[in-house]
């Protein structure tokens, strides 16, 4: 602006004064004008944003965990339910005196100190309106107790919940698993908060893990209004919960329930096959935990004693156990003797023996002359010695493979042991990662002789074996299946059908010849069974002493595998019994009475309550009889602290 | 005006468009109250309507005091209000607490309220006084930075950074239009955006914080910044029709904080959404505007400059409350005036329109005569 000489005058004040006031008042619209448009901003650009902002602020979702689906059989029965039960929940916003509160349901409950610390360390965790549990799987009573004093007991919510239950006990534990209450690294991982709502059980184990997605369902929601202090102002339309799925298995829950009674006390498993199909009938792994008590929270020496079990009632053995399969592969031994030219009505003589270089590999009998038929129903290891050694193990391998040994199974299952099935390059991949195990790189001829009698480097699990008994049986390539009911029969085996009939020939012997499982023919008219026995050697065998006698640990595992009718077969099975001592005095009984139940219930419930009586009671009696011994030790334990 | 042979003279001549305008928003005012209050009358609404009702009516009456009056007191009233901030401080310094206003009796005395209007008459009068010649003068800046200065700290300390605030830009906007030299404005200004920085980085942590919080309060939504927050969601959840009345979720769950007084204008716009917002501001700059159109139109300097300085203080009221609640002013307790529950606001708005309406009346006499 002018100054110095200039005088400034009272015009021009004047003119500098409309002249500021043009300013000013231009500052004052503009601002005006940012403020109209922030206004338009928030209330039109961003209106959906804030909306939805408004109403998370506005309503609350108590989520309302869904019920779990049921798990059924493949006739529909229940294998895995729901119960309804009591539970008592605390509101966190509405509790009055917390302390007062908590101590006169420590009192009504009985709860203990370690109860009453985890409720109060969530409650200082807690906000708004979700729901703190007390106490669930409350008895009748009590929960009565609690009710009439709800006036006084402001925040306490008595709920109706629901809990797990197994019919079938132990007997489905290693199939379903068990639920339980998420782990803070499963809600990690998941990041939902339906996995902290008090009362919400997901899979644990089993069937109930590896199906959690379809048997969860969709959580409900009561929706209130909250005001910012956490106050209830009304209930909203509750958001409907969805079940979840139900799932029908493959199983038959009746004679999986047979198939475990009949294992009694030994430790072992049982497999049964529809051999067309492949479906699962029975999937036992014994003994076993009992899911039901699982569910409800396993105390700390319930666990110690399963655990420390030296028959391993937390392993599932049908899938997670390994077995060297001992001769109930020499059927297949023989498919690929077949296939490799060898003549079925060629003749071996068995002196009891079979001398390779310096070395005897012993027979179980001296068996004379036998042919292929004759070498599978006595079980003769001379003749798959003599055999194998001709055609090379390498040429029997892929045979064993094509009958689904050494395969890992599409299944939901938490995991599963596929084991091995040995050949030459095999062998010296094995040798350059684990040279302890493997002392050589090339496959010799002992190597075969051992394999080809189900010994060595060969295991397999117990699924597997039942696999391929059933692919035998039917010729076809079935894959187990465990939830839902195959329609359709698989599609054929490569393997020409003159092939099978000679085996299966020898698999009849086995068990309606003069072969090693003489005594387990089905007591059914016009119903045979034919299968192979199997003896799995626990250690190598030293000085004559054959895994026969001594110590449990040490004696031979007892396989079995089959199938009925032994014309148009249907149904294949396999049985393993550990330290059973031999296929033909432990496995096949148990598979007679297990395919027996299949044709005629009656006739095998008759044998089953004659067995149960020297055992002490049914499955379900022993396991109640066992939880009661676990507690009253688990009392005395703690009764001196 | 209203010019009709049935009604009196003296009626006639009051500036009802003005009186409209303010009844207007007091309406909305009034109704956002009964809506907090969750449709009900007490405690706020009732009590707000006869305080506007009483100092409107205490405005009217003030347009008949003639100007040179208004001139005349000036000086005396703006060093009373200065003792009686110097009363509050040591009242608040004997019983050691804050204190902010004085109790007489029947009425609580909140000196630095009447200062804002206090502070634009005595600059208007300072720069009245002033030769022409002189307004380019360090002697044309002293003294009016003094006069803005003294009451500016004494209300600091109270502390009360919003009125402070308040009468800073008022006393401003006078220095302004008066006609003191633009550079010192510009390197006022220019200072200031070099200051914020540096302060900035002198700061403590927490102070930091807020200055954080203020940039971006959904960074802590639920400490600081839970306030601006609540109230952009109140607002832009109302969208343009808004969410009805009596049916903000926002105010009646007391998510929004403060939804009867400070946040009233967000109370509002929830229920009545973009239209009802824009009305109002709509309406506020329609007064503010006949408050310039007063100062442009007058012939006295000391009109010019008081009425331009009193429009402003309404201004100021009016747009830092609204850029506090829209998120673009750190939250500094200022409400806004006729619509948010509180006397003092309405006080001095009214205070400055009944000094305005005595402004307006005096022109039209004056013109008359002339």
């Amino acid at each position: 602006m002018k100054n110095g000489g200039k005088r400034f005058t009272a015009v021009h004040q004047s003119m500098t004064f409309s002249r500021r006031m043009l300013l000013a008042g231009g500052a004052q619209v503009a601002i005006g004008s940012l403020l109209i448009g922030r206004l338009g901003w928030l209330a039109v650009a961003e209106n959906e944003r804030y909306q939805l902002m408004s109403e998370s602020n506005r309503v609350q979702l108590i989520i309302v965990p869904p019920r779990r689906g049921w798990i059924i059989d493949r006739y529909g029965k229940p294998i895995a339910i729901n119960r309804s039960d009591f539970r008592i929940d605390l509101i966190p916003d509405q509790l009055e005196d917390v302390e007062q509160t908590l101590t006169t349901l420590a009192r009504l409950l009985e709860l203990t100190v370690d109860d009453v610390d985890r409720i109060l360390k969530e409650l200082k965790a807690a906000r708004g309106y979700q729901p703190v549990q007390v106490a669930e799987n409350v008895p009748y009573e009590k929960y009565a107790a609690v009710t009439v004093r709800l006036p006084e007991l402001p925040g306490v919510q008595p709920m109706r919940g629901f809990s797990r239950f197994y019919p079938d006990g132990a007997a489905v534990g290693h199939l379903v698993g068990y639920v339980g209450a998420a782990s803070a690294e499963e809600y990690e991982k998941e990041q939902n908060p339906l996995l902290i709502t008090p009362g919400f059980k997901i899979g644990k184990e089993g069937l109930e893990e590896t199906l959690e997605q379809s048997l969860r369902g969709t959580p409900g929601g009561q929706r209130v209004e909250l005001t910012a202090r956490g106050k209830l102002v009304r209930e909203l339309t509750p958001k409907p919960d969805r079940s979840g799925a139900t799932v029908p298995l493959a199983i038959d829950s009746d004679l999986q329930e047979f198939a475990a009674r009949r294992l009694g006390e030994e430790s072992g498993s049982v497999v049964v096959l529809d051999c067309l199909t492949g479906d699962i009938l029975a999937l036992v792994s014994m003994p076993a935990y009992d899911p039901n008590s699982f569910s409800d929270g396993i105390g700390r020496s319930e666990w110690r004693m399963l655990s420390e079990d030296p028959r391993r009632p937390l392993l599932n053995k049908v899938l997670n156990s390994l077995y060297p399969p001992g001769s109930t592969i020499k059927p297949m031994g023989a498919l690929a003797l077949l296939e490799h030219g060898v003549e079925p009505e060629e003749r071996i003589f068995c002196p009891g023996g079979y001398r390779l270089g310096n070395r005897f590999f012993r027979c179980l009998g001296r068996h004379g002359t036998v042919d292929m038929r004759r070498a599978i129903a006595k079980s003769c290891n001379t003749y798959f010695y003599a055999m194998g050694h001709r055609v090379g193990y390498d040429k029997i391998a892929p045979m064993a493979k094509r009958l689904g040994l050494g395969q890992k199974f599409d299944l939901p299952v938490v995991s599963q042991s596929y084991g091995t099935v040995p050949d030459s390059e095999w062998k010296e991949r094995r040798y350059r990662t684990n040279r302890q195990l493997i002392e050589r790189p090339d496959w010799t001829a002992s190597d075969t002789l051992n394999a080809s009698i189900g010994q060595g480097f060969l295991i397999i699990n117990p699924l597997q074996l039942a696999v391929m008994g059933g692919r035998i049986a039917s010729g076809r390539d079935i894959q187990p299946r465990l939830v839902g009911v195959g329609k359709k029969p698989a599609p054929l085996l490569d393997i020409p059908n003159e092939h099978l009939e000679i085996v299966r020939g020898g698999m009849w012997q086995v068990v309606n010849g003069d072969g090693t499982a003489g005594a387990s023919r089905l007591p059914l008219p016009g119903i045979e069974m034919s299968g192979k026995t199997g003896t799995a050697q626990v250690r190598r065998i030293t000085d004559g002493q054959r895994g026969q006698s001594g110590e449990r640990r040490f004696r031979d595992h007892g396989l079995f595998v089959c199938y009925a009718p032994s014309v148009n077969p249907r149904y294949a099975a396999s049985v393993v019994i550990e330290h059973g001592m031999g296929g033909s005095r432990a496995a096949a009984p148990v598979a007679k009475d297990v395919l027996t139940f299949l044709f005629d219930r009656a006739k095998a419930m008759e044998s089953l309550a004659a067995l149960e009586e020297q055992w002490g009671g049914t499955l379900a009696e022993r396991t109640a009889r066992q939880a009661a011994m676990i507690q009253a030790a688990a009392a005395a334990r703690s009764a001196p602290a | 005006m209203i010019s009709s042979a049935i009604i009196p003279q003296p009626l006639a001549k009051l500036p009802w468009r003005l009186i409209f305008l303010v009844a207007g928003i007091a309406a909305v005012g009034i109704l956002t109250l009964y809506s907090a209050a969750g449709g009900s009358m007490r405690p706020w609404a009732l009590r707000q309507g006869t305080t506007i009702l009483f100092f409107l009516c205490v405005a009217v009456a003030m347009s008949w005091i003639r100007e040179s009056t208004i001139k005349s007191l000036s000086f005396p009233v703006y060093a009373l209000i200065l003792v009686l901030l110097i009363l509050v401080e040591m009242l608040g310094f004997v019983t050691k607490g804050a204190q902010r206003w004085l109790d007489i009796g029947f009425i609580r005395l909140q000196p630095s309220e009447f200062m804002k209007p206090a502070i634009v008459l005595v600059l208007a009068r300072f720069f009245e006084l002033l030769p022409a010649g002189d307004i380019r003068k360090w002697r044309a800046i002293w003294p009016a930075a003094l006069l803005i200065g003294v009451p500016a700290g004494l209300i600091l300390v109270q502390p009360d950074l919003g009125t402070c605030t308040m009468v800073v830009l008022g006393g401003l906007t006078v220095m302004f239009v008066a006609g003191v030299p633009m550079r010192l404005f510009v390197g006022g200004a220019t200072a200031l955006a070099i200051a914020g920085p540096i302060a900035f980085s002198m700061m403590h942590d927490y102070q930091r914080k807020r200055v954080f919080t203020f940039l971006d309060p959904e960074s802590d939504p639920l400490g600081a910044g839970y306030h601006i927050s609540q109230s952009k969601i109140a607002i832009g959840s109302g969208g343009i029709f808004g969410k009805g009345f009596l049916n903000g979720s926002q105010s009646h769950l007391d998510y929004l904080p403060e939804g009867h007084t400070d946040f009233a204008f967000a109370a509002m716009v929830e229920e009545w959404g973009l239209l009802g917002g824009l009305l109002v501001i709509l309406a506020f700059g329609a007064v503010i505007r006949w408050g310039m159109m007063v100062s442009a139109r007058s012939k006295s300097r000391f009109a010019q400059l008081a009425a331009a300085g009193l429009s402003a203080t309404i201004f100021f009221y009016v747009s830092i409350n609204l850029m506090m609640v829209m998120g673009l002013a750190p939250v500094v307790g200022i409400p806004l005036p006729l619509v948010s529950f509180g006397g003092s606001a309405v006080m001095t708005v009214m205070l400055c329109l009944g000094l305005l309406m005595a402004l307006e009346r005096q022109q039209r006499t004056t013109s008359k005569l002339a």
